[in-house]
């Protein structure tokens, strides 16, 4: 049966992958064209840093193909897209900095763009690494406690006196000489594998029921333990290093996987009333958690104090209207932190409703992409890694983005792909290598290769 | 620059940006269907025409009309016949929208019973799913995630 069944040209779909990539470069290269032009900055003095850029997005193509054939063809040029848009709009806050600095005759800040680049290029350099060390994603499996282990001791690494240091009243960082790095961004990919890895092992122990309330199947008690575990650890990560998103991040991580490990919707809701706690406890322990909520509430109460820089990012927002003021033709450096947090609200005001969608829809092709990887791959741990990377993915621009267009409170996390900083691209190109890795196991035919594939 | 030609760039960044997404959707739909430039070496045989209302003798072949596997017969005998993705299924459909355990045909009598094993995608007879074990006539097609089959004699 399987004999016929295998006997197939399998479509690797790699041109696909390759077209659309050149279409990521050259939309982020137009951006850069619309900028200069618009700003009256010398005419690409950029473009050592696009054709940098290309070269290594043509790279890491070229490392995809050979190392993991049949990977998905999309998460790489969307990926490059919203890193593209991020450079451009990265040198554009640049640019407006540099004027700014001529009208009041202050010196020339150093422009962020030749950062961010190289910081571009480390992480399709990790990104080429982790596909080529990482064969068969299983693999991560057996090391599960070392990884849980690595993500623990990465995410409380900048409470250690000395060696963390805190920026804008939130310990994130850790400085060794002039190098800084926020470790919660390479925590959050080993605290992936190492959930996926313990509910893969425990996720029939956990689906047992104890008995029915209504609707609900209410799983045994003594199995809420890891549950608690994980609350505690995010209500650390508030109490010691005032990071809301990441606690955030790292628990609604938890109950997304151990609601797909189980089946069990008691777990969400047991969740959830934990999320609630939690949030509460928070709200009435720390002054900084009660400002970011009234903040959230009323911006305008205090919009020049408070609540200046999301009553800004929402002017810039209502500025761009539905087709934006067109780039370099905004006012996105009024916005306090506009490369970083609210690079989303610089996005909006420059390219509108319209642009902004596109961007939501890319993050949302990325979850599509990784869940597909899920359901199609043969193995439960992949199954769970791959859906938990793409729940980071999406969580992550989830709360920030929900916080820049006050959906939600405002919660200091990275815009993936497009805010500027090295810690978060370096990790979420290593994040993409592992989902192509899984997708590429679980669109693989399964043969011994020189028998029948064509490529 | 004109406010004319500002607008143009304006608006054609947008649609550029819109191009790639839809064309990232265009080949996300390819991905869905059955690949197309999948064809199998082996020359598929043609399914045989329907049986005549003669044929009242209970079905002895299973016959794959669509999908990967198009033009496949299978023998029925005297024993149960699963169908998954599991690798000890008597077929198996490496298909993304087919379960582990799909779904069983049973002999009884002359006539076979289809059931659904719990699937996510549903087994389905012509336009309805499968609720309870059905039996299937020659005539109805079994529908499995991409694969389409029915009984012959």
């Amino acid at each position: 049966m399987s004999e016929n069944l295998r006997r197939y040209r399998v479509s690797t779909r790699r041109s696909a992958e390759l077209v659309l990539l050149i279409g990521a470069w050259l939309i982020g290269v137009f951006a850069w064209i619309l900028v200069d032009g618009a700003t009256g900055a010398g005419a690409l003095a950029g473009w050592t840093t696009l054709v940098s850029s290309g070269l290594l997005l043509l790279f890491a193509h070229t490392v995809v193909r050979t190392q993991a054939p049949y990977a998905d063809p999309i998460l790489l040029p969307v990926a490059a897209l919203l890193n593209m848009l991020g450079l451009a709009m990265i040198h554009r806050l640049d640019v407006a900095g540099e004027q700014r600095a001529l009208a009041n005759g202050s010196p020339k800040p150093t422009p962020d763009v030749y950062a961010q680049i190289t910081w571009m290029a480390l992480g399709l350099i990790f990104f080429m690494i982790t596909l080529t060390i990482i064969r068969d994603h299983r693999r991560l499996q057996r090391r599960t406690f070392i990884f849980g282990a690595a993500g623990i001791v990465l995410l409380f690494l900048p409470i250690i006196p000395g060696l963390g240091s805190e920026v804008n009243g939130a310990r994130l960082w850790i400085k060794i000489g002039t190098l800084t790095f926020q470790p919660g961004e390479l925590a959050k990919i080993a605290l992936t594998i190492f959930f996926a890895g313990y509910l893969v092992s425990r996720r029939h122990t956990l689906a047992l029921i104890k008995n029915r309330v209504g609707g609900l199947q209410i799983p045994r008690a003594k199995d809420a333990g890891p549950l608690i575990l994980i609350w505690i650890l995010a209500l650390l990560v508030l109490v010691g290093e005032r990071d809301l998103g990441t606690s955030l991040l790292i628990f609604g991580l938890f109950i997304v996987l151990l609601y797909v490990a189980t089946g069990r919707r008691a777990w969400v809701a047991i969740a959830t009333g934990l999320l609630v706690v939690g949030g509460v406890l928070a709200y009435t322990a720390f002054g900084h958690v009660r400002v970011r909520f009234s903040v959230w509430l009323d911006p305008f109460e205090d919009a020049s104090g408070r609540g200046y820089q999301i009553v800004q990012s929402l002017y810039g927002l209502a500025n761009g209207g539905v087709f934006g003021t067109g780039w370099g033709l905004g006012y996105p450096q009024l916005v306090p932190f506009a490369k970083t947090d609210f690079i989303t609200s610089a996005l909006g005001e420059e390219l509108g409703l319209t642009g902004l969608i596109a961007i939501f829809i890319l993050y949302a092709i990325i979850v599509e992409r990784g869940a597909r990887s899920a359901v199609a791959t043969r193995d439960p741990f992949g199954n769970l890694l791959a859906i938990g990377l793409s729940t980071v993915i999406g969580l992550q621009a989830f709360i920030v983005i929900g916080g820049v267009t006050r959906l939600i409170p405002l919660t200091g996390l990275t815009t993936p792909f497009l805010s500027y900083g090295g810690s978060s691209l370096i990790s979420n190109y290593i994040l993409i290598a592992i989902l192509i890795r899984i997708s590429n196991a679980a669109r693989a035919p399964e043969i011994d290769e020189e028998q029948s594939v064509q490529k | 620059m004109s406010e004319l030609l500002l607008s143009i760039v304006r608006i054609g960044f947008l649609v550029a940006l819109w191009w790639f997404v839809i064309s990232v959707v265009g080949v996300l739909r390819r991905d869905l269907q059955a690949p197309r430039d999948a064809k199998p070496l082996t020359p598929a045989r043609t399914p045989k025409p329907r049986p005549t209302l003669r044929a009242r003798k209970s079905a002895n072949k299973l016959v794959i009309t669509e999908g990967t596997l198009v033009g496949i017969v299978i023998p029925l005998g005297t024993t149960p016949i699963t169908i998954g993705r599991a690798a000890d299924s008597t077929i198996v459909l490496d298909d993304d929208f087919v379960s582990t355990n799909h779904a069983r045909l049973t002999p009884q009598g002359k006539t076979w019973v289809i059931e659904d094993l719990g699937s996510t995608n549903g087994t389905w007879i012509g336009r309805s799913r499968v609720t309870k074990p059905t039996v299937l006539s020659p005539r109805s097609t079994l529908r499995i995630g991409r694969t389409s089959m029915e009984l012959s004699s």
